[in-house]
């Protein structure tokens, strides 16, 4: 595994907060995100009905993942295509370049992937003296300005049309300013369409592989990801291992829930399902096909029962859309890939916990993440599960860095709580005399957190108990 | 949705410890809108928390051992009624995964299907009708995340506040978003909770009412607590509390 430097959260946080601009564009574009998902899923019934059924078919292919695999590496191979595993990201890119030098190649057309982000692909082939360029407008948009993806499906979506002009008139050769989008698509699509032609090799996500027929199901709506693996002469698919579903009939209901969490879309304009290269005979596809299946910490999420459903996910984005936490600090302030309430639970459980493990205390457990979610992942379980063993020296513990945040202050408070609240009469007795000498909370350590924006709690002069002993409510 | 067991003649009252330090007028309002049907409603007195602070916090260990305690203090069959929907969820809908692995796993699951919240309690269990001596005001309703996405009786809890003819309830525009409260959240992430409270405060001016209604203090302390701050002239009242005084056109249940 990659281990990345500890993110300062805290400093990132109130960046985000202040960058008025910012929290504007994510608040306006998630705002429409929500309602088009309400639209698809205006059904509940319905809804509930669908994903209790994604819920299942993830489930099941979890539950028999290494023969899922073994049998997709299987009927790939059988299909023409290559499957390489890579236990590290590290892996994964030098697959990537081997594959690239063994052609002689220098230009890479990259469509949408998650993985290569996690696997800082682009940079890598940077320093090894290859262009990977990226091909869907959103990821365009942020390579030209040397910016990582602030949200799973929409990664240029803290951008408004203005920055999107600037960056287009700024960092592309010979560009005259315009704000007009038709003009601004037509740039990218004129500067992306050459590059298409000389690209060596193209390089795509993976939506679902299916292992009975050894199918890479890839979803998009801009027709660069099937250019990049129809045009080139070689197509590079990367996956994360948990990708995989047992049969082609599975696909319908996952892929409605993908896309309907993802972009309130009935379907996406298209659905490219790869089986074969180019078969003999044949007047287009590419002659070769590679498929890189990256592990990078999932058998180890796999390996823990409870953490196993983290692997359910099938990035659709939509518990970022919902997140409140995440409306108000968008993408990049995580840190991390994956941002928002998946990320809360899926970096600190690869980079470790130490790392990342600070961002399961951006959540204040609202659920509205879990409401959403298609394949019902209990994101919010996860995240106490991820506080828990932040603090846990047990030797039970299973995530890496278990018990880095163990300290003497939070370990005393709530020992005294555990007392208080186990033995009722120092409760009462303690806030007797709190209350009787009017005393009220201090402005000191943890409550200083909450004054600086709210006014100090205040004890009632007489408690619940009190009132109740004074009214002859029974107590049996 | 949940089946409802017929009006029994005695309830347990939780009164949570929020309620107990800082509400305690709105904690004897609930006893007393379930007295007036006639029930018998009993308050083990050495209650004290849920365990939700520490559940939350990463210190399982010591919300097992308060929760255990709870269990203990009731032990007969009767419904136990909180007004609270956030701890009522961790009660009904938490304890059987924090006493998972434990002897008292039975009993937990057991005790958690007890658990009623205090609105969906008045309305699906007791019929209550509330006639309304009240002047006219209008006001607005903040849910709590877990009354809405745990318990899910944020629609029984506006059912009784639609039902006082004098009262006109203005949905906020944001209703289903959490105000920033969180328990801890707001301690540890206190920059991100304010941003989330002060969007909740400016949705409830908008509405233009007197008065926010909830039915969790967490919400309550936090939403009032940054109108206090930002000098807003808008008064937070627990549900069970504006309820009695409605009724009774009084101001105080105490």
């Amino acid at each position: 595994m990659t281990h990345h430097q500890q993110v300062d959260f805290d400093d990132n946080v109130s960046r985000a907060l202040n960058d008025t601009q910012l929290i504007k564009n994510i608040k306006a574009a998630m705002g429409t995100l929500v309602s088009k998902r309400k639209t698809i899923f205006s059904n509940e019934a319905e809804t509930e009905q669908l994903r209790t059924l994604g819920n299942a078919l993830k489930q099941k292919a979890l539950s028999k993942l290494p023969q899922l695999l073994e049998q997709l590496e299987e009927k790939c191979t059988q299909n023409g295509i290559k499957v390489h595993w890579a236990e590290t990201t590290s892996e994964a890119n030098h697959q990537v370049l081997e594959i690239m030098r063994s052609h002689g190649a220098t230009r890479l057309v990259k469509g949408k992937s998650m993985v290569s982000e996690e696997m800082e692909l682009n940079a890598f082939l940077q320093k090894n003296g290859i262009e990977a360029l990226e091909t869907d407008l959103g990821e365009f948009i942020i390579q030209l300005n040397h910016e990582k993806p602030a949200h799973i499906i929409v990664p240029a979506i803290h951008k408004n049309k203005d920055q999107i002009s600037k960056i287009f008139h700024e960092k592309i050769p010979n560009t005259p300013y315009t704000e007009d989008v038709a003009e601004l698509t037509a740039i990218a699509r004129k500067t992306l369409r050459k590059k298409f032609y000389e690209a060596e090799v193209g390089l795509s996500g993976v939506n679902f592989a299916v292992a009975e027929t050894g199918t890479l199901c890839l979803v998009e709506n801009e027709g660069n990801g099937r250019m990049c693996t129809t045009v080139p002469g070689v197509h590079i698919a990367l996956m994360g291992l948990e990708k995989v579903v047992e049969k082609l009939e599975d696909l319908p209901p996952l892929l409605r829930l993908l896309t309907g969490s993802a972009t309130g879309q009935l379907i996406t304009t298209y659905v490219n399902m790869i089986t074969t290269a180019r078969k003999q005979g044949e007047k287009d596809g590419p002659k070769e096909v590679h498929l890189i299946i990256l592990d990078n910490g999932r058998s180890q999420i796999f390996a823990d029962p409870d953490r196993r459903q983290t692997l359910q996910c099938i990035r659709c984005g939509t518990c970022l859309s919902h997140c409140p936490v995440y409306n108000r600090i968008g993408g990049h302030a995580y840190g991390y890939t994956y941002p928002g309430p998946i990320g809360k639970i899926l970096n600190p459980q690869v980079e470790g916990l130490k790392a990342a493990g600070v961002l399961a205390t951006a959540s204040s457990l609202c659920n509205a993440c879990e409401e959403v979610c298609p394949v019902k992942i209990q994101i919010p379980d996860l995240i106490r599960r991820i506080r828990n063993e932040s603090y846990s020296k047990d030797p039970a513990s299973t995530m890496e860095g278990h018990g880095y945040k163990r300290n003497l202050l939070e370990t005393l408070t709530w020992m005294i709580w555990e007392k208080t609240n186990t033995y009722p009469i120092i409760n009462a007795v303690g806030l007797k005399i709190l209350s009787v000498l009017g005393i009220t909370l201090p402005k000191i350590g943890p409550l200083k957190n909450w004054t600086r924006y709210r006014a100090r709690p205040e004890l009632a002069p007489k408690s619940l108990h009190e009132l109740v002993k004074h009214h002859g409510v029974d107590h049996e | 949705m949940r089946v409802y067991p017929e009006k029994p003649q005695k309830v347990y009252y939780f009164g949570t410890c929020l309620v107990d330090m800082m509400y305690p007028e709105a904690g004897m309002a609930g006893i007393k809108l379930i007295q007036r049907e006639g029930v018998k409603v009993i308050f083990p007195p050495r209650q004290t928390c849920c365990g939700q602070p520490a559940y939350n916090s990463g210190f399982p260990d010591e919300a097992r051992t308060v929760a255990r305690k709870q269990i203990e203090l009731f032990p007969e069959n009767y419904p136990i009624v909180v007004p609270s929907g956030s701890c009522a969820g961790m009660m009904r809908h938490h304890y059987p995964k924090l006493f998972a692995n434990d002897p008292d796993s039975e009993r937990a699951i057991n005790f958690s299907k007890k658990i009623y919240e205090l609105s969906e309690f008045l309305v699906h269990v007791l019929d209550v009708k509330l006639e309304d001596r009240g002047d006219p005001i209008k006001v607005t309703w903040h849910s709590s995340c877990h009354a809405l996405r745990e318990m899910r009786t944020t629609e029984d809890s506006k059912l009784l506040i639609r039902s006082l003819k004098n009262v006109n309830l203005i949905e906020l525009q944001n209703e289903t978003e959490c105000c920033g409260f969180g328990g801890t959240f707001a301690i540890k992430q206190p920059a991100i909770s304010a941003a989330m409270v002060k969007d909740k405060t400016d949705d409830i001016r908008q509405t233009g009412s007197a008065r926010f209604i909830s039915g969790d203090c967490g919400c309550l302390m936090n939403i009032s607590g940054a109108m206090q701050h930002d000098k807003i002239q808008i008064d937070g009242q627990h549900l069970a509390e504006f309820i009695w005084e409605r009724i009774n056109d009084t101001p105080s249940a105490g």
